[in-house]
């Protein structure tokens, strides 16, 4: 039906069409592949942490704890026996089991465990609580959503576009003193994030007092939006630049290379002698081919920033979904740790996601306007 | 050999390829050294601090080395012990009735006043126990009373928490009230101290042993933290315990890898298919939080984090990388003469397949230790570090869980992070340099 229509439009259009679609498979078909990868990632960690079924000892144990005082406070049972009281302790704790599927095989109530986790539907912390005093985990979680994706993006959209201009700028310039520098640089970053961070929180906070230590705003928040807006801000700085500084030399170090071994083809030099401007060169043979290269390897270095952040959150003391690991690990609490490593699975997968579909868009094998760039 | 003849002269070309495998000359050389002083069990021990280990040095001291660079000198730990030559006259009195007086003299000369003062006495006495009376006498010969004690077997006095002596100092912390200079209370009066315990003795035989410790602001050559521990303990076996770590892990998921990819690319069809797909997926599994919780409910050991480090590295992202290595090699001409001798699958992946790009696949590997010695103390920065050993990342821990930062205590975090910024820059400089060096596309770049 679809490709009948196709056929009767002109062919500019058709070939239009023809690309959407593709475009249109490729998403779909990453997605699916995406959405499975998390379906595994959330069925391990519930795997991992349901291992043993030391989960299920200590919910058997807290229904047995909660039924056998339910059964003592109650009025009711009074008169019994404690023969007849325990019986009918037994008889309640074997009903909520059931009524739990805790008596059915792992195997078989794993899959029960998948789709609540998937769907985020925990149930209660067992200690943590959202700063609505929401006891939930889907709430605990979702307040500190907008915490880490604010740093997240920030730092990253700053990242990805200092480090292309950077790295053009680099690559025009190869050989410079600065490009020598940004070389001798990369090395750097070995070091995650939070270790920079730890080095800026000292420079800028202990010693100098320039920037707030951690937090994400003043105690107590200001009352004007615009206020607060700026005191989020200066809060945002210092882990957003540990962020950034972790990672951009060696991002700009590699950026520059492919540049470079993109400069040397065939085409460029051609372009060069049909006298086109420098600058229309760089944006339509240098950048353009490179770019799918370059959201490739920007793809990796998100991957390893995202697992990073939770630490660098830990140092900043950033009220997101990192310091929520933290903060429930200290506290051992189960649901909200299978919570976070549940919503960190989405969050890898959405992000590379979004960069397959970028991909595609800047992929000049596929095209999409049909007229060229 | 004419190889690494070629191969030499290319790495002089290169001085950060000396200058990591210097700053690596140096952590082995650290972590020989730890190994060889302190053993495993020693460490350990050390570490947890129990029984008392730790008593004689004080809480948060800074390293020695400090005084270096300030004018005012910062006091270090003075101990003096009865033991050892100090002036101790014993004369009896009656039957049963004799003194021993023990007089500690020590020289201070610092210009801050000590951290904490304690009293430790130890008693020998059958039925009556020993009673003793203590005082201080400053340099310019002013002279306070302590304290009078009816001694116990083991009997620690902590003069810095007497507030009756504080009281009769006009209000001021012991440690301050009793070295201060009357002229300029801010300031500790030089010269020497002493400190006179006069002990009476109902019983033959009886005795007392006492040593005193001024616990200074500076403490040994890394100083120490809350928990009076030295940190030279931590910031020496760390480095073992990093280089073991990074080590292990890379050299684990580098060879698991490798197979994994020469037999995918060998056997090709279904098998390739499977590798990739389950790539994929590995890909974007978040790694870290599935090791919070393996740390969480299982085991906090480095050892099992090594393995699931290890077990979540098999498939990551290196695989795709030598599958286009192999594809290569795969269509070698040797490769088809392997074939025509009859070779088996395991020989030809093992013998011909793997060897041919092991040299390309060095520099990877050296700048894969890093990140797992990085790994490593991010996890311990989260709570989830090795529960007995101490490392760098415990001692980050610790210095963040007790907000060295805010309280100045940056001996304690840049210590570790020095070390740190050592292993990451030496395997880092080697590696990008070796890049450089093996990977012809880079070559000049």
């Amino acid at each position: 039906m679809v490709k009948s229509l196709e056929q009767s439009q002109p062919d500019s259009k058709n070939r239009r069409f023809d690309g959407l679609f593709r475009v249109l498979n490729y998403t779909l078909v990453r997605g699916v592949v995406i959405f499975l990868t998390i379906v595994v990632g959330v069925y391990l960690a519930i795997l991992v942490a349901n291992g043993g079924g030391y989960v299920d000892e200590i919910r058997i144990a807290q229904i047995k704890e909660q039924i056998g005082l339910q059964v003592a406070s109650d009025e009711a049972l009074r008169d019994f026996t404690l023969q007849e009281r325990r019986e009918f302790e037994n008889r309640l704790v074997q009903q909520e089991i059931e009524r739990l599927n805790l008596d059915k095989p792992f195997a078989l109530r794993s899959f029960g465990y998948l789709w609540q986790g998937l769907t985020l539907d925990l149930g209660r912390a067992e200690y943590l609580q959202s700063d609505s005093g929401s006891a939930y985990v889907r709430n605990i979680i979702g307040e500190r959503l907008g915490a880490t994706l604010l740093l997240f993006a920030t730092s990253q959209l700053f990242l990805f576009g200092v480090s292309i201009i950077f790295a053009l700028f680099l690559s025009r310039r190869y050989g410079s003193p600065l490009d020598k520098l940004v070389v001798g640089l990369a090395p750097t970053s070995a070091a995650p994030s939070w270790f920079i961070g730890i080095f800026l929180i000292l420079i800028f906070a202990s010693i100098l007092g320039w920037l707030p230590f951690g937090g994400m705003v003043e105690a107590p928040p200001p009352q004007s939006k615009l206020a607060y807006a700026l005191s989020v801000i200066k809060h945002l700085i210092l882990p957003a630049s540990a962020i950034v500084v972790s990672s951009i030399f060696s991002t700009v170090y590699y950026w520059r290379t492919f540049f470079l071994i993109y400069s040397s083809e065939d085409y460029v030099d051609m372009a060069k002698a049909k006298g086109l401007t420098s600058s229309v060169i760089e944006r339509r043979y240098v950048l353009r081919p490179t770019l799918p290269t370059i959201i490739t390897s920007f793809a990796l270095t998100l991957i390893s920033l995202w697992t990073g952040s939770i630490i660098l959150e830990t140092v900043f003391s950033w009220p997101g979904l990192g310091r929520l690991t933290q903060q429930a690990i200290n506290l051992f609490d189960t649901p909200v740790v299978v919570g976070t490593v549940v919503i960190y699975a989405y969050l890898l997968g959405v992000t590379v996601f979004l960069l397959d579909i970028i991909y595609v868009l800047v992929d000049p094998r596929v095209k999409l306007g049909g007229n060229g760039a | 050999m004419n190889l690494i003849k070629n191969m030499a002269a290319e790495i002089k070309k290169y001085p950060s390829v000396i200058a990591g495998l210097i700053l690596i000359a140096f952590l082995v050389f650290l972590a020989a050294y730890a190994l060889i002083t302190i053993p495993y069990d020693e460490a350990i021990k050390l570490w947890r601090g129990g029984d008392n280990i730790w008593l004689e040095s004080p809480r948060n001291a800074r390293p020695v080395w400090f005084n270096y660079f300030y004018r005012d000198k910062k006091p270090e730990t003075i101990i003096v012990r009865s033991e050892e030559n100090v002036n101790k006259t014993t004369t009896k009195l009656a039957e049963g009735l004799y003194t021993s007086d023990i007089v500690f003299e020590f020289d201070y000369q610092y210009d801050d006043f000590p951290s904490e003062l304690s009293l430790f006495l130890t008693s020998k006495a059958q039925t009556a126990r020993p009673n003793v009376s203590i005082t201080w006498h400053t340099p310019d010969g002013r002279e306070y009373r302590m304290a009078d004690l009816t001694l116990k077997p083991e009997e620690s006095y902590r003069i810095s928490q007497d507030t009756r002596l504080s009281r009769r100092l006009g209000g001021a912390v012991p440690e301050i009230g009793l070295f201060a200079d009357p002229e300029n209370p801010n300031k500790p009066l030089k010269g020497t101290y002493k400190l006179v315990i006069e002990g009476m003795l109902f019983e033959e035989g009886s005795s007392i042993e006492a040593s005193f410790v001024s616990y200074g602001k500076v403490h040994g050559l890394a100083g120490t933290d809350h928990r009076r521990r030295d940190l030279t303990v931590a910031l020496l076996w760390g480095a073992p315990v990093a280089l073991a770590f990074g080590f292990l892990a890379a050299i684990g998921s580098t060879i698991t890898t490798l197979i994994l990819a020469a037999c995918a690319v060998w056997y090709g069809g279904w098998v390739d298919s499977i590798i990739r797909r389950i790539n994929e997926v590995v890909m974007i599994l978040p790694t870290l939080p599935i090791l919070i919780m393996v740390g969480m409910f299982y085991s906090r050991s480095i050892w099992v984090m090594l393995g699931c480090i290890i077990a979540l590295g098999i498939f990551g992202s290196g695989i795709m990388t030598y599958r286009s290595m192999f594809l290569q090699v795969k269509e070698s001409g040797y490769i088809e003469a392997a074939k025509a001798y009859g070779a088996s699958n395991a020989r030809i992946i093992f013998r011909y397949m793997i060897p041919k790009i092991i040299p390309v696949l060095i520099p990877q590997f050296v700048t894969m230790v890093p990140s797992y010695v990085f790994l490593e103390a991010s996890l311990a920065v989260l709570g989830l570090g090795d529960p007995v050993l101490p490392t760098w990342g415990k001692l980050l821990n610790d210095a963040y869980e007790n907000g060295a930062l805010y309280t100045g205590h940056y001996y304690w975090v840049l210590q570790p992070a020095f070390l740190l910024i050592i292993a990451g820059l030496g395997f880092a400089l080697l590696g990008f340099a070796l890049d450089r060096i093996f990977n012809p596309k880079l070559r000049g770049l």
